[in-house]
């Protein structure tokens, strides 16, 4: 058994809260510039210089990325040899949310019921998935989900007649009708599989892949290409000026599934895709 | 010569029909634009074309929206003169110690589709956003002459340093969602739907789409 106290997990996520919205990864950063490469538009490219520009600004005033700061999506995979001391898990990863936000001058967005509407201040709490896994280690992945892409994510129940092209037409469909709503180049996390909420959990799972790289099974690998290929050949292009580059990638995670059903949930990601981890 | 010196000098009285005075184009083609805005200037615009504000902004989204709706209904007074003006859709990150404003990028346009044809008859002349606006919107841009602007969305940092100055001038309690005056020098923007029924989204795919 390994201890760690809350206030090592507090202080982790209070870090990551901040460096995520100040600083863009590396492979969000190689694909501006892949993408300048490929792009035809002029207007597209234009933008893709800007959001290059935007990102060296925003760390180097320590300025977020972009004015929403997102809800923050913790998946937390606790060792199983890991005591959680001095209180609830959930409660430091809140608290970490609570002084990143606060101190890193990030936008309070969450509002305390969808109903009234009114605002928590400190950006709390997080949408936190936990998962119990061997070891003795504590990892925390968080992302700072935008809102105006999250409310383009979508989710269909297929039937398995309708199998893969179906489930392709539908991720490329939930991509066209992102557009230029979403800002563009878009990144698709899709779960397929397992049930209506596992679907949805995965399709944001997904979205910590590093960008770039292969996706391991091979059969899932083609269909993302293929699905990323047919979404930039859509004309939406950076912002939905128009142009080549309207995702930058398609990222699935699969699970097995009833012999009834085939569910495709699918995350919108906006290129201001912020995401971070730390192992504890 | 300084744009800033012209504002001071609009009457929209004493401007002649017909004649964009405050859209001018630069030398670099992209339009120069000073609110408030009058029907010659809109006319003026086209989909697609690459501008910058300078001057005074307001920015309002969806909860400022829902309370201005009711005063529109009850036929009250607003909290700010629309008339001319353009309505800049975000909702700013905290300034650090020394800075004007956080991060200030646009929101999704389509959110205050419900809101926008009535402030559009009290004359409001442009809205700015990103992404696609309604039919009923963009019938009601051709309607009263008004047009939609693109900022870069999620370029929120970049767009912070064309804006010198921000002040609250309604709704302090929704935080981020108040109505803010903000004065900003040559903040750049493209022209997504014109009063002509142009629309910059529609173009750009039928372009490059294959």
């Amino acid at each position: 058994m390994r201890d760690i106290h809350t206030s090592a997990i507090t202080d982790a996520v209070k870090k990551l809260c901040m460096e995520a919205n100040y600083a863009l990864e590396p492979d969000m950063l190689r694909a501006f510039d892949r993408a300048l490469v490929t792009e035809r538009s002029a207007a597209g490219r234009q933008v893709l210089e800007i959001l290059k520009d935007n990102a060296q600004l925003a760390v180097s005033k320590k300025i977020p990325y972009c004015q929403d700061t997102g809800f923050v999506v913790c998946f937390v995979e606790l060792g199983q040899d890991v005591h959680v001391t001095g209180g609830l898990l959930v409660d430091a990863i809140n608290e970490g949310v609570r002084q990143g936000y606060t101190e890193g001058y990030l936008r309070a967005s969450i509002v305390r019921s969808p109903f009234d509407r009114v605002n928590t201040g400190d950006n709390t709490p997080a949408v936190i998935h936990l998962d119990l896994v061997e070891g003795a280690t504590l990892k925390i992945q968080i992302m700072a989900k935008g809102g105006g892409c999250e409310n383009r994510s979508k989710y269909k129940m297929l039937t398995p007649a309708e199998g893969i092209d179906g489930v392709k037409a539908w991720i490329l469909e939930c991509i066209k009708t992102a557009g230029p709503d979403a800002c563009p180049p878009l990144i698709a996390g899709v779960g397929v599989g397992g049930t209506f909420e596992q679907a949805a959990r995965l399709s944001k799972k997904a979205l910590f892949r590093e960008l770039g790289t292969p996706n391991p099974d091979a059969v899932v690998d083609a269909l993302e290409r293929e699905v990323l290929d047919r979404a930039n050949r859509l004309g939406i292009g950076p912002q939905g000026y128009g142009g080549d580059t309207t995702a930058f990638g398609v990222h699935i995670l699969t699970y097995p599934c009833h012999i009834t059903s085939l569910p495709v949930a699918v995350t919108i990601e906006c290129h201001a895709h912020r995401h971070k981890e730390a192992v504890l | 010569m300084r744009i800033g010196t012209r504002r001071r000098c609009y009457d929209a009285s004493t401007i002649g029909a017909g004649q964009p005075v405050m859209v001018t184009p630069g030398a670099d083609g992209i339009k120069e634009i000073v609110p408030p805005l009058t029907d010659a200037d809109i006319e003026s615009l086209k989909a697609g074309d690459r501008v910058r504000i300078t001057g005074v902004l307001y920015t309002a989204r969806d909860a400022a929206h829902g309370r201005l709706l009711p005063l529109i209904d009850a036929g009250k007074t607003l909290p700010i003169d629309v008339r001319g003006q353009i309505i800049y859709y975000t909702g700013p990150s905290p300034a650090r110690p020394g800075e004007v404003v956080g991060s200030i990028g646009p929101t999704t346009g389509s959110r205050m589709d419900k809101f926008t044809p009535k402030l559009l008859e009290l004359g409001l002349k442009g809205t700015m956003g990103k992404g696609h606006r309604s039919e009923h919107v963009k019938q009601a841009m051709m309607r009263h002459k008004a047009v939609y602007f693109g900022a870069i969305g999620g370029a929120g940092a970049v767009l912070s340093r064309f804006v010198t100055k921000v002040e609250i001038v309604a709704y302090e309690d929704l935080g981020t969602e108040a109505i803010r005056r903000i004065e900003v020098e040559k903040f750049p923007a493209i022209v997504v739907n014109d009063c002509h029924g142009g629309d910059l989204y529609q173009e750009g795919m039928a372009e490059y789409g294959r």
